[in-house]
């Protein structure tokens, strides 16, 4: 990649090399409209990181506008750093989902930090303290080489970054596929807590006032990170190392509390985090939203390598970079603060009336740009859409029940799958205890932090079966967000509102653009149904390598609100003698089942089927019940169905079993993955108030002293197991897979 | 008694030991920021866990010679109790108040989860509180929690009674599975164990709440001897 400033603007037209940054001849010559000439280099590349897709969402846009957003308890919606949710007594929650897929399937280890990195300083940049972290990730089987050591590698980067930051990973999800063989997906989640008082905005109001940057010097590290972000992963991405860019925890622990100390100062204005194009886009957008410009002296920014032109310090990703605006006059009160923790923090500019980024170098001018036309004026597309062309014979195959001759033995299969399997050896490796809040630490269907100083406690879960999505999107789409809020209700959360890491193929493949329009608009009935509003998200696009888009995998974040710790219900069994409860209808349902996966070695047929009216209707009922004190335990059902769900809340150190009896055929009772379904265990005495409130509940069985782990039909038993075997055996397949030679 | 929590750049659970100290014990405690500090009010000083200096050189290496240092080691000589938690144990032993020296975990992998451990020796003022031989659950948290020393300092630390804490299952293969020692004087207690994040049941122990709790019955009654 070019990298020298002085190829003259007649050249970037001339030889087109506007291309090789990103932007299109369509692009560019809107860019020479809005100048009324040529830009120059540093020009050319600040509009094409800015009208990236990573930065300008063109093409998703369209999209985004259809989420739900409000809701009476929604602070802050998206548009900020992160979205901001009302939890009382003055408190708010803050959370956001960001995703660094590009980065970590070329360098794993430094991708994945530097994405938790990130989303930390989107939370802390509104003046919430990190509180928790959450992670959804996406490999290839663990049959190669090449993917265990990505996953692996992912999983160090993610405890490298997390556990010195001093930030607890709480939980998250695995999901393992094929089509996300070379294109690995690296969602990370930040919650923050605030109090309502201290909620900060990245705004660069006030003319005259000035522009301090602070936090680590630019180097030439993750240039064009953005552009980089919004390509296809090509074969030859090894080139693109040099836009992944390489992270500093303790820096950022460091920026953490200077800046929740900063937020305290009257002096200070706007604060935003330098992310993806870096400097460029947190002052214009600073600018852009408060209807200023701003001017810089780039003799001033920081810098850690020598002779840095503008292009590269203006697009330049370095990490754990801070930009503030301060009251005139205040400046050496925050920057007192900033050297107190040994941080840099130098004034390199000032908000102006005319509303233009203007950067000046060496004494000359090096940028001249209305503001606008870089951030809210961006281009936006309509891209074409079209049904892709699979959906319709999937739709039309019949749902059929698999051949199962020996259920002991599937179910021994399906525990072992990867993406069933246990995670402990992933977890293992984050601090998950640090702060002291965690009250339930990872493994369960949601993890839960409690609220110091209250009662109350947060439920968070990441959840996408990109499976059903890939299969249906619009009901995949339902069921990506019906499942998170299944997860926060089964923990004893109500649900407040959810962030959106959405990942998919090439948008410009108008199969794909359907696979997107069609999920979002699944995900958005949902949400309104489920009254969980869109408060932030990530769109990360063009995940393909070797011209295979990846299943669509729209990752739902959410964050539910459990009202009094004594509602807090774990998701295992509890007691011997408990009724064990199945909640909801069983179909024959395998289309993107994990039994599919076993059986036929690919996804095929038609998603589950969802009712979001039944679902929001059930939901409520298991809540009440929780509330009331008379679930015990309270588990969802996913992949691999009841079998699965029932061997997991076995799956302790109480030395539990179960044994129940299922109607109708044995292999839709135990493996379908119908939707809407709950596992619940009650006391006998319960029994009778619980029934009251839950409509479709079926008793099935009794939990049991003895550790075994038994099912039955009307006529025989169809599974007899020692339920601790079945625990090893879910414990030991990941580490067994990742041992053997590929 | 007054607790002095140090809060080093990139301490990371200095605020849960404060939490443990303040909330939990209700005992009077300050975090206290490591540069131009003062310890003289305190009566014991909590050294918490984290990431001091980011450990990118040896983990507790930079913390280890801070001024601060100075004062804490006065401490140590006039008896006063001294517990260093994690990275808290690494400064005590870069800064040669404790033997030893700490290896990276034997599976390389940071580590984190309760772990059952073993009171070894409950006549230190930090362990009255425990039945030796007790069994108790603490998490751990840690990369490098591989405590290592030569024989003639296990030896040592052996026949002074020194050994406070043992792993039941050693997860990270240290000597004689070490988790926590004491020095000769036993005032000062290193252990990788995270005793501060044990002091409520909610959050899945209190067992490390009677270690704190000792401290304080220990100096209240030596402080109504010396009065």
């Amino acid at each position: 990649m070019l990298l020298t400033g002085n190829i003259s603007p007649v050249k970037i037209e001339q030889e087109k090399l506007y291309l090789d940054m990103g932007l299109s001849d369509q692009e560019y010559d809107m860019v020479k409209n809005i100048l009324k000439r040529r830009p120059n280099f540093t020009e050319t590349g600040i509009f094409s990181v800015m009208w990236s897709e990573h930065c300008s969402y063109k093409t998703s846009k369209p999209l985004l506008s259809k989420f739900p957003t409000k809701g009476p308890h929604v602070l802050q919606g998206p548009g900020e750093g992160a979205g901001v949710i009302d939890i009382g007594d003055d408190q708010a929650v803050v959370f956001k989902i960001e995703s660094h897929n590009h980065p970590s399937a070329v360098e794993p280890y430094q991708g994945a930090a530097t994405g938790v990195g990130g989303i930390i300083r989107d939370v802390f940049s509104m003046g919430a303290r990190p509180i928790a972290l959450m992670n959804s990730l996406r490999f290839g089987n663990l049959t190669t080489d090449r993917v265990k050591y990505l996953f692996q590698e992912v999983v160090h980067g993610i405890a490298g970054y997390g556990n010195c930051v001093g930030v607890p990973t709480v939980g998250g999800e695995v999901q393992f596929d094929d089509s996300y063989e070379d294109n690995p997906l690296v969602n990370a989640m930040c919650i923050g807590l605030i109090n309502h008082d201290e909620i900060q905005k990245g705004i660069a109001s006030g003319v005259g006032n000035t522009v301090i940057y602070a936090g680590a010097a630019t180097g030439r590290d993750g240039i064009h990170g953005a552009t980089f972000a919004s390509g296809d992963l090509a074969e030859d991405s090894d080139k693109d190392r040099p836009a992944v860019q390489v992270g500093d925890p303790f820096m950022e622990k460091l920026l953490i509390e200077a800046c929740l100390e900063v937020i305290h100062s009257d002096a200070l204005v706007g604060m935003q985090d330098m992310g993806a194009a870096g400097l460029t886009s947190s002052a214009s957008e600073m600018a852009s939203k408060a209807g200023t410009g701003l001017e810089m002296n780039l003799d001033l920014v920081p810098q850690r390598e020598q002779n840095m032109n503008a292009y590269e310090l203006m697009l330049s990703e370095s990490q754990e970079r801070m930009l503030l605006v301060v009251k005139q006059g205040g400046e050496q009160e925050i920057i007192d603060i900033f050297e107190k923790y040994g941080l840099a923090a130098t004034a390199v500019g000032e908000v102006i009336k005319e509303k233009v980024f203007r950067l000046k170098q060496h004494g000359s001018l090096v940028a001249d740009i209305p503001v606008d036309a870089l951030a809210e004026e961006a281009p936006v597309y309509q891209m074409p859409s079209k049904k892709a062309s699979y959906v319709k014979a999937f739709q039309e195959m019949k749902n059929e029940i698999p051949k199962v001759e020996n259920h002991a033995e599937m179910l021994k299969q399906l525990l072992q799958q990867p993406t069933i399997a246990s995670k402990e050896s992933v977890y293992d490796q984050y601090d998950s205890m640090v702060q002291t809040n965690t009250v339930v630490t990872p493994g369960s269907d949601a993890a839960v932090v409690r609220i110091k100083g209250t009662d109350k406690a947060l439920a968070i879960t990441t959840d996408c079966n990109s499976r059903y999505i890939y299969l249906d999107p619009e009901t995949g789409g339902k069921i990506a967000v019906a499942e998170a809020t299944r997860n926060l209700v089964c923990s004893g959360a109500r649900p407040l509102g959810l962030t959106d890491g959405l990942n998919f193929g090439n948008p410009t493949n108008p199969e794909v653009f359907w696979q997107m329009e069609k999920s979002v608009e699944g995900m958005s009935e949902a949400s309104r149904i489920l009254d969980t509003p869109v408060i932030s998200g990530n769109v990360s696009l063009y995940n393909q390598s070797k011209g295979n888009s990846i299943f669509p995998t729209p990752v739902v974040g959410m964050v539910g609100l459990i009202e009094s710790l004594e509602h807090l219900t774990p998701s295992f069994f509890q007691q011997a003698g408990d009724s064990v409860y199945l909640i909801g209808d069983t179909k024959a349902e395998f289309g993107g089942s994990e039994l599919q996966n076993i059986i036929q070695g690919k996804y095929e047929g038609k998603a589950p089927s969802i009712d979001l009216q039944i679902e929001a209707e059930r939901q409520k009922q298991l809540l009440k019940a929780i509330r009331q004190g008379i679930v015990h335990s309270a588990h969802d059902l996913a992949e691999g169905g009841l079998g699965v769900a029932l061997a997991e809340g076995t799956f302790n150190e109480k030395g539990l079993g179960v044994d129940v009896e299922v109607s109708g055929n044995p292999t839709a009772a135990l493996f379908s993955e119908s939707q809407s379904r709950f596992l619940v265990t009650v006391k006998p005495e319960d029994k009778e108030q619980f029934e009251n409130i839950i409509d479709h509940a079926t008793e099935v069985g009794s939990v049991t002293a003895n550790a075994q782990f038994i099912v039955r039909t009307k006529d025989r038993v169809v599974i007899e197991e020692d339920a601790r075997a079945l625990h090893e055996l879910w414990k030991g397949a990941i580490p067994c897979l990742l041992k053997s030679k590929a | 008694m007054k607790f002095a929590v140090i809060v080093f750049p990139g301490s990371n659970c200095d605020r849960d030991m404060y939490h443990a100290a303040k909330d939990v014990l209700k005992a009077d405690a300050d975090l206290v920021w490591y540069e131009n500090s003062n310890l003289e009010n305190y009566d014991g000083v909590l050294l918490p866990g984290g990431f001091s200096y980011g450990d990118y050189l040896r983990s507790g290496a930079v913390a280890s010679t801070s001024n601060v240092m100075q004062q804490i080691k006065a401490h140590a000589e006039k008896g006063k109790p001294i517990l260093g938690v994690c990275n808290g144990f690494q400064i005590l032993l870069e800064a040669g108040l404790l033997p030893g020296a700490m290896l990276r975990n034997k599976n390389l992998a940071f580590m984190c989860h309760q772990e059952p451990l073993v009171v070894a020796n409950n006549q230190t003022q930090f362990t009255t509180g425990y039945e030796k031989g007790e069994i108790v659950r603490f998490p751990i948290a840690h990369g490098e929690g591989n405590y290592f020393c030569d024989e003639q300092t296990l030896a040592d630390l052996k026949a002074n009674d020194q050994i406070v804490f043992t792993y039941e299952n050693n997860p990270n293969g240290s000597v004689a599975d070490i988790a926590g020692i004491t020095n000769k004087q036993s005032n000062v207690l290193g252990m990788m164990p995270h005793p501060e994040r044990a002091v409520e049941e909610l959050l899945g122990s209190d067992d490390g709440l009677r270690l704190f709790q000792s401290v304080v019955k220990n100096w209240r009654e030596s402080y109504a001897v010396n009065r």
